[in-house]
């Protein structure tokens, strides 16, 4: 017998309303190596605009966690998901961030840039993107598997990180002109590898809404 | 680690001065097997909370505590409670003697219908107590106890229906205090009152812990998570989870205890 089916369907709005920021903060990560890769610098600044819908996203969540909080006193698993809740949107949304960021970065390259974003790149960026909706596949399913997944994820991107900045930096020797650019490349790499250790935490945050206790999925 | 082991290990594993040992505890109305196997430890100074459905046991227990289950016909026991080392079922424990020093408080204030002074001074009288200075002073120091001094001194002699609910409890706690008890057994002190006057009785708990062992059995899941140390879980009759309160209230270890506090129970 379901007793509090008012507090069950509130909790679902809270999670669907998480969901929702993560599926916009996938697209805009989507977009913004789309527009590195294209040199589209009105969708790299659509990107940049389109930020404050996390903004508000996350402000929305938070207010109604906080509401939640208030109005049912939940204990045990339930205050669990919600401070869970809370933590995650926080996360999204600087992964949203870090879009504008390399939304920024393309502004910086402009047209002229020559180098553009090597393979190591794309495959950090599509590791990043599978994190994020494994991650938040792990808090809302409560599976802690999927949870693990991530951290392995986030080791192969470390990797990458180390490797592509070491190509960057070779590939610049012998062509100082393009030290600009090689910079801007350099900091994409860093946006992602930060977007990534994000998922992280999230996956860090539905562990602990299963488990109870905490775990650091970086070590 | 299973919950029985969770729970012995909260039974064994504390240094602290046990207060009460409740070892294999049974108990039977008539064919009804209210209490099974009951494995509970309460330590001195602290609050220890019983939360648990209706009809759980739990007012059971804590009636067995200063022997009040034998007024009710037809009640068999089996097991243990050491109150201090000694087993307070074996009858030749003189019940008199437990209750000075297990006092209790109900549900509903129960003044009697006397002054105010002379409701905290009933019990003392009994114990032969009839030198009125020694009287006023017992009267003074569990009045300001139970946090009423302020609020009923100048009214002393008045009867203490005319107080509200809330210092009327609070004056059935210092009739209890009177006596000088180790422990306080409460049995929903609070499910009567306003939200300001159960404030102020949790505010006491936390005062009178330092001098008296308290067993408090609530309906209220805040209230055991604000005022107790440890928490006892009781379902069906038995103890279902026993251990510190800050772990009930956030990663409780059995599947029942978390549909039970997140109110999902039925």
């Amino acid at each position: 017998m379901a007793i509090r089916e008012k507090f069950e369907v509130d909790l679902k709005e809270l999670q669907r309303k998480l969901k929702e920021l993560g599926t916009f903060t996938n697209d805009s990560l989507i977009r913004s190596l789309k527009a590195l890769e294209t040199k589209d610098i009105n969708l790299a600044l659509e990107v940049m605009e389109e930020d404050t819908k996390a903004n508000i996203l996350e402000e929305e969540i938070n207010d109604f966690a906080i509401w939640l909080i208030a109005q049912q006193q939940p204990v045990s698993i339930d205050l669990r998901r919600i401070i869970g809740v809370i933590k995650i949107a926080t996360d999204v949304e600087r992964i949203a961030d870090f879009s504008v960021n390399i939304a920024k970065s393309t502004i910086r390259i402009g047209k002229e840039g020559t180098i553009g974003p090597v393979e190591s790149i794309r495959k950090m960026h599509q590791l990043t993107l599978e994190m994020l909706e494994l991650s938040l596949a792990a808090f809302i399913e409560e599976d802690v598997e999927k949870a693990k997944k991530v951290a392995a994820m986030d080791d192969q991107v470390d990797e990458l990180y180390g490797q592509t900045i070491l190509q960057y930096l070779k590939n610049h020797e012998g062509s100082p002109e393009s030290l600009a650019e090689t910079t801007q490349l350099s900091f994409v790499c860093r946006y992602l590898e930060r977007a990534a250790d994000h998922c992280t935490n999230i996956a860090e945050s539905a562990y602990y809404l299963v488990k109870g206790r905490r775990y650091d999925l970086n070590s | 680690m299973s919950e029985t082991q969770a729970q012995m290990s909260m039974n064994e594993n504390d240094g602290n001065k046990l207060v009460y040992k409740t070892n294999g505890l049974n108990l039977w109305y008539g064919e009804n097997h209210a209490l099974k196997d009951i494995q509970l430890h309460v330590v001195e100074n602290e609050v220890t909370a019983i939360i648990g459905p209706s009809g759980c046991g739990k007012s059971t227990y804590i009636k067995t505590l200063n022997r009040m289950i034998e007024l009710i016909p037809g009640v068999k026991t089996t097991g243990e409670i050491l109150y201090r080392g000694r087993n307070i079922l074996d009858k030749t424990y003189p019940v008199e003697e437990l209750r000075t020093k297990v006092g209790m408080v109900f549900q509903k204030p129960n003044p009697f219908p006397k002054s105010i002074y002379e409701n905290v001074v009933y019990g003392p009288r009994i114990h032969g107590i009839r030198d009125k200075k020694i009287l006023d002073q017992i009267v003074e120091k569990s009045l300001r106890g139970a946090a009423i001094w302020d609020e009923v001194k100048d009214r002393l002699q008045t009867n203490a229906y005319g107080l509200s609910g809330g210092q009327q409890q609070r004056l059935c706690i210092a009739r209890c205090m009177a006596i000088e008890p180790d422990v306080i057994l409460m049995d929903e002190p609070t499910s009567a009152l306003d939200p300001i006057s159960t404030l102020k009785v949790e505010e006491l708990l936390q005062e009178l812990k330092k001098n008296f062992s308290i067993i408090i059995v609530t309906h209220n899941m805040q209230q055991a998570a604000r005022i107790s140390d440890k928490t006892a879980f009781f379902l069906n009759g038995e103890v279902i989870e026993f251990t510190k309160t800050s772990k009930i209230f956030s990663n409780p270890s059995d599947k029942r205890t978390e549909d039970y506090i997140t109110g999902r129970f039925g």
